[in-house]
């Protein structure tokens, strides 16, 4: 039993193959809070069984951290979600057992499983958007789990609610509690969601990529948190994540798992430090770190001369002699707030505040910040969709927005926008031609042979097969529709492309496919990119120039070394701080 | 809340004046106007020439319309031609059955349509899965007459469960202070009377309950269908809450934020007078006498019924928003 059960975990020698198992340690068994044996999950589909986790082991001890690392359908969260019997109603446990102490939650009847929940089994779910109850009050949502669990009483749950709000670190717990949801930020719904999660001081904890929908700066607050009080409570954590910095910098074991398999599991720095597995290897190449990864991105599309250019005269020199393609100066947008009532005074709100910036052509600019800086209203007025309250924007000599309706769409037909969410952003009727094929038809370029030519000349570019060309956005992956959104952006031959968060939506492979993509296409093409994220990480694999913008205002300004390397205001100093896996490099 | 109310009911002001200016100028753009209509096959000049004076139609439109909405605000919507009752008394002693045959219909509506759309949700696939989508395609296809006349054929006229007309026996004596003659009869202690006409009520009701019933089993499902798939569900599962809690306040609370609007939408369409249905029955509530008033060129009791139908439809929409506010805080102004 021993053997087995010890199978997977801790201190492997680094001369066995990755995926091989350790040897046993002297760890005492007691000590184990969950154990899962060659567990597979099968979904059953109009296709026949899926089999989504095949044969996984692995061990968590008490007070231990262990991170599942992998991109979206590796099979991480289903995994985690077989563990507490929270499965999509059409998944079961195919094989295997889920130890839990000493009961085995793959054979359990759901009755003991949802007793388990809340008391001994606690989660901590992916987006605070949507897990919480939208028109019930945050402390109502608290209580209902202790008053289930027979943890408290009808009369003192609210009590030991505030508590524990209190205790994830949100502010004036009281008034809070009686709140919705839709009244707190993104942070301080997953503070809420860490206190349901921790409200039965369970013993296992699974924390289901739980600061992936939040801020850099607020991720790092909430991380600290959970970490304080698992310890504290000596909480064994299951962090699911696709994030490699996290899972070195918050875990004591990583498991790496690609497509339903576990491919290599050890102590996190030797996981991150000396990858065996080819994927995981690819994984860390992948991963967005604070090295430039420009020069790599040519290099790997083989453009040596780009490459020599780059290594000859590093930093600024290509922006300053290169003429000047859109300006902004000293723009401002004030939006006017709408009152409670009718007859209430509306307020002002200034989104954006005296900007002024240089895009110079066929650079990059990236323009970071946090949700609320004013990037993305920033973004729409160089877009011309907002116009500006006070301030100019040129493009290439040009006002920006002074004519009538015709230059309006000539203006279209030289910018084009690529939007972050490639799920919605493109329309769930239209095939992948049509969807390409339309800014061309909207501005009545050529003929419908000249159409079909162009459209497969962009599919080309951007990889894509004629074999999806004719398929339906449903039936790609998030990767693949964001190269539709970019053959749809290229496809008037712009001269200034906007990404707003273009590549925020995608696992990290994908995200380096994608700005490989965007690299090459600028040097084949000639382009220019504005381009509007809150990743740090993804500006310096991309960027030549970078603002940084705070409240609307634009706090510091420079190349990307130079912010980088001394950044000079506080705010970024905080954001950089904030970016996972920022020590991840000292170890490499 | 009180001021969404307060400035929905002042949206109301502009909203009558636009109808009753269309309702007004419709009158007046008939072909031969309002008096041959009146006059009929009687048609002289001189005739007409005497009711013009008599009903001021001779005077410039701008003033007749000031008399008109004068007399609107006072409370006088003219007198019907078919009975020689003023609008107001004809809308206000049918309104209470129209009223009393929506209550019914809307009760086998969503008393049937939640629980049969939620259980067609939780067991998506099963039988009742299936044959709740039969049932609403069924529902949502049967022309509304015919549904009626099957209605009374099999239970009234062959197996004489229910009455085939009217609101309350021939032989049935009462008496109806308020016009609601089931209320009437509670009221009044006579309970044979309550009885008799609620029994008068059940299969219009059924006829005229038939669409919203599949409506509102199809949004059902549909809503529950999402919201049990819904995170934060999972998440709730998760905290190990109660089944019947999960089913009560996460589930199905949020999934009847769609169905409340819809089902406020047919309480308007339902209070607006169900004309077929009422023929049919031969049940007197406005949406006959409104059908009646059409063939009769009763026009000062179309104009009145629309009016004050527009009234209603616009204070039931009201009360929809309203309680949808009270399920969604987000709804809710932030004060």
């Amino acid at each position: 039993m021993n053997d087995i059960a010890d199978k997977n975990t801790a201190v492997p020698t680094p001369a066995e193959p990755a995926t091989s198992a350790s040897p046993p340690t002297d760890a005492p068994t007691e000590d184990v809070v969950l154990r899962v044996e060659n567990m597979s999950v099968d979904f059953r589909t109009e296709g026949g069984a899926a089999r989504a986790v095949a044969n996984a082991n692995l061990t968590v001890r008490r007070g231990q951290t262990v991170a599942i690392v992998g991109e979206s359908g590796s099979g991480k969260t289903t995994l985690a979600m077989a563990v507490l019997g929270l499965l999509a109603s059409n998944g079961s446990v195919a094989d295997g057992h889920i130890w839990f102490k000493d009961e085995d939650l793959g054979k359990v009847s759901p009755q003991r499983m949802a007793q388990l929940r809340g008391t001994e089994l606690g989660l901590v779910p992916q987006d605070p958007m949507t897990n919480l109850d939208p028109i019930m009050q945050i402390g109502r949502q608290v209580d209902e789990g202790l008053i289930d669990n027979g943890l408290r009483t009808r009369r003192d749950a609210r009590a030991r609610t505030v508590e524990l709000l209190d205790e994830v670190g949100l502010p004036d717990a009281r008034a809070r509690a009686g709140q919705y949801p839709h009244e707190f930020s993104g942070g301080m719904r997953q503070r809420a969601l860490i206190a349901m999660g921790l409200s039965g001081r369970p013993a296992l904890l699974v924390a289901d990529e739980p600061t992936s929908a939040l801020d850099v700066t607020v991720q790092r607050g909430i991380l600290d948190q959970l970490s304080a009080l698992t310890e504290d409570l000596g909480t064994a954590v299951l962090l699911i994540t696709h994030d490699l910095g996290l899972a070195a910098e918050r875990a004591d074991v990583v498991v790496v798992m690609y497509r339903g398999d576990i491919v290599e599991q050890g102590p996190a720095r030797q996981v991150l430090t000396a990858p065996q597995h080819e994927y995981t290897k690819r994984l860390m190449a992948a991963a967005p770190s604070l090295a430039s990864r420009r020069i790599e991105i040519a290099r790997e599309r083989g453009l040596e001369d780009v490459l020599d250019d780059a290594l000859l005269a590093p930093g600024e020199e290509t922006a300053a002699e290169s003429d000047v393609l859109v300006s902004v100066k000293d723009v401002s947008k004030v939006f006017s707030i709408r009152g409670n009532s009718l007859f209430s005074r509306s307020r002002d709100f200034t989104a954006v505040d005296g900007v002024s910036l240089d895009i110079p052509r066929g650079s990059t600019v990236a323009v970071v910040g946090e949700s609320g800086s004013g990037k993305s209203t920033l973004a729409r007025m160089i877009l011309d969709i907002e116009k500006p309250t006070t301030g100019t924007i040129t493009f290439d000599g040009g006002l920006v927005g002074a004519g009538g309706h015709r230059e309006q769409i000539a203006y279209r037909r030289r910018v084009q926008p690529v939007f972050q969410d490639p799920y919605s952003s493109l329309d769930p009727l239209y095939s992948v031609y049509r969807a390409i094929e339309e800014p061309l038809r909207a501005h009545s370029y050529g003929d419908p042979a000249a159409r079909r030519a162009r459209v497969e000349e962009l599919a080309d570019q951007v990889a894509l097969s004629k074999g999806q060309l004719q398929r339906f956005p449903s039936e790609l992956s998030g990767g693949q529709r964001q190269r539709v959104a970019i053959a749809r952006a290229l496809a008037l031959s712009p001269e200034l492309v906007v990404c707003d968060e273009a590549v925020s939506a995608l696992d990290v492979v994908v995200q380096a496919q994608i700005l490989q993509l965007l690299a090459g296409l600028q040097e084949e093409l000639g382009l220019t990119y504005l381009f509007i994220t809150h990743d740090l990480a993804v500006v310096r694999q991309i960027a030549d120039r970078v603002l940084v913008m705070q409240e609307g205002r634009v706090v510091e300004e420079g190349t990307v070394d130079a912010v980088f390397d001394s950044p000079s205001t506080d705010y970024t100093r905080a954001l950089l701080d904030a970016i996972p896996g920022k020590d991840l490099e000292l170890a490499l | 809340m009180l001021r969404l109310i307060v400035q929905r009911l002042l949206l109301l002001i502009p909203l009558l004046v636009g109808l009753s200016i269309l309702l007004f100028g419709w009158v007046r753009a008939l072909p031969g106007g309002p008096v041959q209509a009146m006059l009929g096959e009687r048609y002289t000049p001189e005739a007409a020439a005497e009711i013009e004076a008599q009903l001021g139609l001779d005077q410039p439109l701008p003033v007749q319309y000031g008399k008109y909405l004068l007399r609107l605000l006072q409370g006088d919507f003219g007198t019907s031609l078919q009975s020689g009752r003023p609008v107001l008394d004809e809308f206000l002693t049918r309104f209470p059955a129209t009223i009393e045959l929506t209550v019914v219909a809307l009760i086998f509506a969503i008393g049937i349509g939640i629980p049969l759309g939620y259980v067609a949700a939780r067991r998506a696939g099963s039988v009742v899965d299936h044959s709740a989508v039969v049932v609403s395609l069924i529902g949502v296809t049967v022309p509304v007459f015919f549904l009626a006349f099957i209605l009374k054929y099999l239970f009234a006229v062959e197996l004489g469960w229910f009455p085939t007309t009217g609101r309350q026996s021939a032989t049935m004596v009462a008496t109806h202070p308020t016009n609601f003659y089931v209320l009437d009869g509670l009221l009044t202690a006579e309970w044979d009377a309550a009885w008799d006409a609620l029994v008068h009520l059940i299969l219009p009701g059924i006829a005229l309950g038939t669409i919203p019933l599949a409506i509102v089993a199809r949004m059902t499902r549909a809503a529950v269908s999402e919201v049990q798939n819904a995170d934060y569900v999972r998440t709730a599962r998760a905290k190990g809450i109660k089944p019947a809690r999960l089913r009560g306040d996460h589930i199905l609370k949020n999934a009847m934020l769609p169905v409340v609007t819809t089902i406020g939408l047919q309480v308007g369409l339902l209070l607006s007078g169900a004309v077929l249905t009422e023929t049919v029955f031969a049940f007197s509530g406005i949406g006959s006498f409104l059908a009646d008033s059409v063939f009769n060129a009763d026009y000062p009791v179309m104009q009145g019924f629309i009016l004050m139908i527009a009234v209603v439809y616009a204070l039931v929409n009201l009360i929809v928003d309203v309680s949808y506010g009270l399920i969604d805080p987000r709804l809710r102004r932030q004060q």
